[in-house]
């Protein structure tokens, strides 16, 4: 059945009303991962929502308690922000890692996650910087840590006439930074393998005093790994600590087989994106302190 | 079956503004195509990996392909159709036809958008960087290094050097 319906509201208020009732409604942001499964017949709502002109889902917002982004801000607009990247630089590149020049126009933060896909690259970014969504339904709003998110592939927490409004990072103590690396088989333009995040804190002798780890593409959404953050807590990333780090991200993955990879290979790879992750994130510290 | 009400959109195209009737369904690289007679902005994959159909949306780089065209509405919007000065090729083009950088010719137009957009915002890039942001532009014909070639010395000639 061909779309029926466009709407463009310019409310919250608007956008609720819009998809009350309406199950066969979608919500477009960039439309980069919906207007690709409309073209390919995999999706046929009869109503398509587009989101971006409701001001809440567009903003940036820095502050003492650190960023909220607009759930439907494109990528290269956070890219290309002077600070965002300062604060958050594995979150940006994450985002930054999606799609080409042409979707990094349109991809949002917000698209990444709601569309659930085990291999998106920002939700671990997300996730190693406690991130949260607000959520607006008909009875309010909502918040859900971003590892809580998604339920399975393509299936997040959403109720059909919910919203994602925005995205909440809170600000990074001082010494912190985080680091993103996904593994692909090209340099670009490509569906990630395994992919890692950490976000770490140190304290002014280099010990590790916080910490957060996060896996995606092998398992059937991304995971956080307390088991990794515990082994870097508490030492100074040595051998020993990101051995122990990078064995708890091969145990806790339960990647499938297919054809990017076997079960065998993701394991091992994201082990070793951990620990890697983990050092970028050390030298960013060190870099500015 | 009911069918789809048209929605009537006013935009601005290469800075005339314009006004169609499209369907709710229908993406902007065919409203470009079939409604406005643009048939400079190619349609190769439909699905955002190939480029063909890049155009900017309010000074963003985007495919047009992947843009519904009742998104266009108050927007801004510039083609490949708006890159030469009349008859006076833009030293994008001037340079892809110098290189030879092109044979069928299908990618060009994605490539001079493209491209276009990275030297406005990055007036010196490196080769990487140029690899980089043509990366979501394919050519199945010249194998690239001409492409490059071409975008790297334009940068020179609207650097002014
Ligand atoms: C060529 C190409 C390359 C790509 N490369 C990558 C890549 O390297 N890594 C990667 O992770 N992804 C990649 N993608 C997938 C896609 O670009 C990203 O997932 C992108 O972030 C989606 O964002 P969007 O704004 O375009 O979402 P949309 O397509 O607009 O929406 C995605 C889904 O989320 C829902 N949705 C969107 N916003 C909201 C909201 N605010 N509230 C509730 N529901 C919402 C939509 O209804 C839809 O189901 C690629 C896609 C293409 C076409
Ligand atoms: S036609 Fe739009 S990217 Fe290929
Ligand atoms: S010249 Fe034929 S695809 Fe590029």
């Amino acid at each position: 059945m061909p779309l029926l319906q466009y709407e463009a509201p310019t409310s919250l208020a608007q956008a609720r009303q819009a998809l009350a009732g309406r199950s066969d409604a979608k919500i477009l942001a960039g439309g980069t991962d919906l207007l690709v499964q409309m073209r390919l017949g995999l999706r046929d709502p009869a109503l398509v929502v587009d989101i971006k002109h409701v001001p809440e889902l567009m903003e940036i917002t820095l502050g003492e308690q650190g960023l909220r982004l607009g759930a439907a801000v494109p990528g290269a607009v956070v890219t290309d922000h002077p600070e965002i990247g300062q604060l958050y630089p594995g979150f940006v590149e994450a985002l930054g890692l999606i799609g080409s020049s042409q979707i990094q126009g349109r991809c949002s933060a917000g698209g990444n996650l709601c569309n659930a896909s085990p291999a998106a690259d920002c939700v671990p970014a997300l996730i190693a910087n406690r991130a949260t969504c607000n959520i607006m339904g008909p009875d309010g709003e909502r918040t859900v840590a971003v590892e809580a998110f998604n339920t399975g592939p393509a299936s997040n927490c959403l109720a059909a006439d919910e919203i994602l409004v925005s995205i909440d990072l809170p600000r990074p103590g001082p010494r912190s930074s985080d680091a993103y690396l996904r593994f692909i088989p090209r340099t670009e333009m490509d569906i990630a393998v395994a992919g890692a995040a950490v976000a770490l804190s140190l304290d002014e002798a280099g010990v590790c005093i916080d910490a957060r780890v996060a896996i995606g593409a092998v398992a059937p959404t991304a995971l956080l790994v307390p088991a990794a953050a515990d082994a870097l807590i508490g030492g100074t990333l040595d051998e020993d600590s990101l051995n122990r780090a990078s064995a708890a991200a091969s145990e806790a993955a339960a990647p499938i087989t297919d054809k990017r990879g076997t079960v065998e290979y993701r394991k091992k790879v994201v082990g070793v994106l951990v620990r890697r992750a983990a050092g970028v994130a050390k030298a960013r510290i060190e870099a500015t302190s | 079956m009911s069918n789809p009400k048209k929605i009537h959109v006013s935009t601005t195209v290469n800075g005339e503004p314009c006004e169609f009737l499209c369907e709710p369904g229908q993406v902007l690289s065919n409203a470009l195509r079939n409604n406005l007679d643009m048939t400079g902005t190619k349609e190769g994959c439909s699905t955002g990996d190939c480029g063909a159909c890049s155009v900017m949306l309010d000074g963003a780089l985007v495919c047009s392909c992947l843009v519904l065209a009742a998104e266009a509405e108050g927007r801004t919007i510039e083609t490949v159709e708006g890159v030469a000065d009349g008859n006076a090729l833009h030293p994008i083009q001037q340079k892809l036809l110098e290189h030879a950088a092109l044979q069928c010719g299908i990618c060009t137009p994605g490539i001079v958008v493209a491209a276009k957009s990275l030297l406005e915002r990055h007036p010196d890039p490196s080769e990487e960087e140029v690899r980089y942001y043509l990366a979501g532009n394919l050519c199945r014909c010249t194998g690239y290094d001409k492409i490059i070639r071409a975008v790297l010395d334009a940068g020179t000639v609207m650097r002014g050097e």
